[in-house]
């Protein structure tokens, strides 16, 4: 019945356990292994004007999630402007204002954009009014001519846009096209007059602005061209068109920052407008990435991960979760190998130190520490001190050994010695005093072989809980806790041999034979 | 060769300490019970209260300023024996063979005076040596004279027979005796010899030293085997009365043999070590089985004894 019941708990902890990380490592795609770093992309605009001690308003157009990108981590950086952010149809735009402002003034927005999979929209079910332009003077003929010779060359709408971008592109425009888009044209008074064509022939479309997303290293400080592009209403989508090949959909890397004709910021009550839009990709680690991903999909089940913790708490719990390894750890060494140590726990606070001073010379550290702790706590021997009162001077003195460590090795230039602080110096104090106890009582091989046993466990401990692996799964996969827990419960039970009872009961079985 | 080792053990019946943990102590001795046999002035006073015949109580210091008191209480008692209330596997323990006006000699010669005695008691009422470190309660008591026929086995200490009774059955029985290496101590871990007893005759078997099987005493080189105890079933009986003091089912009973009293329990043990299989030569899980199949009958002292001596007897 008790056998049982633990069993049954075992199976529901570790099925809990293994059911929560699987659903979240290949439904959610929480990365398995550490360092999977996924493309992201800093985006930065700088506002920059002269103003003239007048009122001011500037308003500019900020991207918005797309099928292919999400916008996350934005930034608005404005000592003294008011700020107001409004989404109009399928622009957002932000304002700043002000009611004096003089010299130079610099605006910035700064955001992140990282690649999403949204699934494609059923097609807009509400069809775009058509407001067809007027054209002037000659360009009204040239227009009238141009659509019908397209019309005529083409079977639909696609078509229609593809021969119409070729035209304008042709390097030796014909009449028509020249009378339409002037001399020397720029790619936006080409998108721009391309919609306007292709409004008059009919056909719904709107200019949509936006930014290449270079995947190579960009200088912050130069300037990123803006791209026009065009989207054709067609079957009750909007579909893009690359104004110079004619091509649809759009390259995946251009990102749409906002739609229409209009410029990207206006300006009220200063002059000498500059806008400077730079993109730079970075790598960003895949865990965040896939969390980025899940709160745009699934926001209730990472409200309560470790993952919405500040950033600084979430690297506490990096090393706290690491400590039921090192338990676990301990609980085999000593319940099935036989090891022993002095404090059930003190390994695992030892090896937990051993992360910040490195293996070796952490053991070495470690070593000096408890021998020359040893020898001081002899001499106090000798004073017959009342024990609490002992306990605290040697708490004291291995302080001020750390301290004297740290010092010593930073003049010699081993930086090891810093972290040398990191050892839980009460655990080592207490180490200290039940080792010269054991020494005192049972003699020096029982206390050395206990130092020993404890600085092993402690050792294999470390090495386990420093696998990148180990850190990386208990931190993004908490739940493995539970495994980790109905495995402990199992090794609870364990009422076999220890490897050193083996040992110990060796003459038993040498009769017997 | 690891499984090999583990098979033999098995097909012997060694317990080891998982299984002793799992299946006896945590099933057979309810941790309400421990304080009876942790407390050694509890254990003390039960005995008493039953007619158990234990070492005579001197003093008890509970807290520092009663080590002034300690020079009359000590009046008329040459030598005694300090320990820790809570005390186990035999640290903290002090024995004073004489005193010579305010200086003591311990057993094993060097003298000490007053502050090292009571900077002893001290060590023990901080809680050095109990369990957890939990302030603790210095015992002064009645030091043993031991039984002769121990003399000539024995250095400097009083060696004791370690008696495991499982559900009022003695199962499995041992004499330690003290060595130069053991510092006079009883304690097999510190360097004691354990000789197994047959508990149908009392009479010793082979030794135990560290985890080798020995036959002489390595300090008096005289032969461990086949000394028979004196009084072998009053401390049968005594060990198994044991079970109905309190109700421990697995315990360990340790009795010394002085010279004048007889049989006195020395102290009691809810988790008793395991070399006494080395000891004996023999495994414990058998026994323990055989006890928990015919626990039901086994109502009466004799008859617990009688079963043990027909099924314990050693081959």
């Amino acid at each position: 019945m008790n056998k049982l019941h633990l069993y049954i708990l075992v199976v529901v902890l570790a099925i809990t356990g293994l059911g929560l990380f699987f659903y979240k490592a290949f439904f959610l795609n929480f990365p398995l292994a550490p360092r999977t770093t996924v493309q992201v992309w800093n985006v930065e605009a700088r506002v920059s004007f002269v103003a003239e001690g007048n009122p001011v308003k500037a308003s500019m157009f900020i991207p918005g999630n797309t099928r292919r990108y999400a916008i996350v981590d934005e930034h608005f950086i404005s000592s003294g402007y008011g700020l107001v952010a409004t989404t109009e149809e399928t622009n957002r735009r932000v304002t700043w204002s002000i009611r004096k402002a003089a010299g130079k003034q610099n605006l910035y927005y700064q955001a992140v954009v990282r690649p999403v999979r949204a699934p494609a929209p059923k097609g807009e079910a509400e069809s775009p009014e058509l407001e067809v332009p007027k054209f002037k003077g000659p360009g009204e003929e040239a227009v009238k001519s141009l659509v019908e010779d397209i019309k005529a060359k083409s079977a639909d709408t696609p078509t229609t846009v593809a021969e119409l971008i070729k035209r304008l592109n042709n390097p030796n425009p014909d009449d028509n096209v020249r009378i339409l888009l002037g001399p020397k044209p720029s790619l936006f008074r080409k998108v721009d007059q391309a919609a306007r064509i292709l409004r008059y022939a009919g056909i719904p479309v709107r200019v949509v602005q936006g930014v290449r997303l270079q995947p190579e290293k960009y200088d912050f400080s130069k300037k990123t061209p803006l791209l026009h592009w065009l989207e054709v209403y067609h079957n009750k989508q909007w579909v893009s068109f690359d104004p110079l090949r004619g091509k649809s959909p759009v390259p995946s890397d251009w990102l749409r920052w906002w739609q229409g004709s209009q410029s990207l910021v206006q300006l009220e009550g200063a002059s000498k407008l500059n806008v400077v839009l730079s993109i730079s990709p970075k790598l960003e680690e895949g865990v965040t990435a896939a969390v980025q991903r899940g709160e745009i999909s699934k926001p209730l089940l990472l409200k309560f991960s470790l993952f919405s913790l500040p950033v600084n708490t979430q690297a506490v719990y990096r090393v706290m979760l690491l400590v039921p390894v090192g338990a676990f750890i301990l609980v085999i060494l000593r319940n099935i190998v036989g090891i022993r140590t002095f404090g059930t726990f003190m390994p695992v606070l030892i090896a937990l130190s051993f992360r910040e001073t490195g293996l070796l010379s952490g053991i070495v550290l470690f070593s000096l520490l408890t021998g020359i702790g040893l020898g001081i706590r002899f001499y106090l021997e000798r004073l017959k001190l009342l024990v609490v009162p002992r306990m605290a001077a040697v708490l004291i003195v291995v302080v001020g050994l750390m301290a004297i460590f740290s010092i010593v090795m930073n003049t010699l230039g081993i930086h090891r010695g810093l972290s040398v602080a990191l050892f839980p110096m009460v655990i080592m104090t207490m180490t200290i005093e039940r080792m010269s106890i054991l020494w005192e009582e049972r003699g020096s091989s029982e206390a050395l072989i206990a130092g020993a046993g404890s600085l092993v466990t402690a050792a294999l401990a470390f090495l386990v809980m420093n696998i990148k692996h180990v850190e990386h799964l208990v931190f993004v996969f908490p739940e493995l806790l539970l495994v980790l827990l109905a495995a402990i419960l199992l090794l609870g039970r364990y009422s076999g041999y220890r490897l050193l009872d083996l040992h110990r009961f060796k003459a038993l079985a040498k009769e017997q034979t | 060769m690891i499984f090999a080792l583990a098979r033999k053990l098995k097909k012997k019946g060694v317990l080891a300490i998982n299984k002793r943990n799992a299946d006896f102590v945590l099933k057979y001795n309810p941790r309400r019970l421990y304080p009876l046999v942790d407390d050694k002035l509890l254990t003390k006073r039960l005995a008493q209260e039953n007619g158990i015949g234990v070492p005579e109580l001197y003093a008890v210091v509970e807290v520092e300023g009663q080590v002034r008191h300690l020079p009359d209480a000590l009046e008329g008692h040459p030598d005694f024996v300090v320990k820790p209330a809570h005390g186990s596997g035999g640290e903290g323990i002090l024995v004073i063979a004489g005193r010579m006006h305010d200086k003591f000699r311990k057993s094993d010669g060097l003298i000490i005076n007053y502050d090292e005695l009571n900077h002893h008691i001290f060590n023990i009422l901080s809680g050095l040596y109990s369990l957890g470190g939990q302030p603790d309660r210095a015992i002064i008591e009645y030091r043993v004279e031991f039984d002769p026929i121990f003399e000539a086995i024995s250095y400097l200490g009083v060696p004791d027979v370690r008696i495991i009774v499982f559900l009022g059955v003695p199962v499995m029985s041992m004499v330690r005796l003290p060595t130069r290496m053991s510092d006079g101590k009883a304690n097999l871990h510190q360097g004691a010899l354990g000789a197994g007893i047959d508990i149908a005759n009392g009479k010793t078997l082979s030794a135990v030293w560290g985890n080798e099987i020995v036959s002489e005493h390595p300090d008096t080189g005289r032969s461990v085997n086949g000394v028979a105890i004196p009084h072998w079933d009053d401390l049968l009986g005594l060990a198994a009365r044991c079970y109905d003091l309190t109700g421990l089912g697995y315990q360990g009973v340790d009795i010394v043999l002085d010279r004048n009293k007889g049989p006195l329990i020395l102290e009691l043990n809810a988790r008793p070590g395991l070399n006494i299989q080395i000891a004996n030569n023999s495994g414990l899980l058998p026994r323990l089985e055989l006890v928990e199949q015919h626990h039901a009958d086994l109502t009466s002292i004799g008859r617990r004894i009688e079963f043990a001596k027909n099924h314990f007897a050693a081959a």
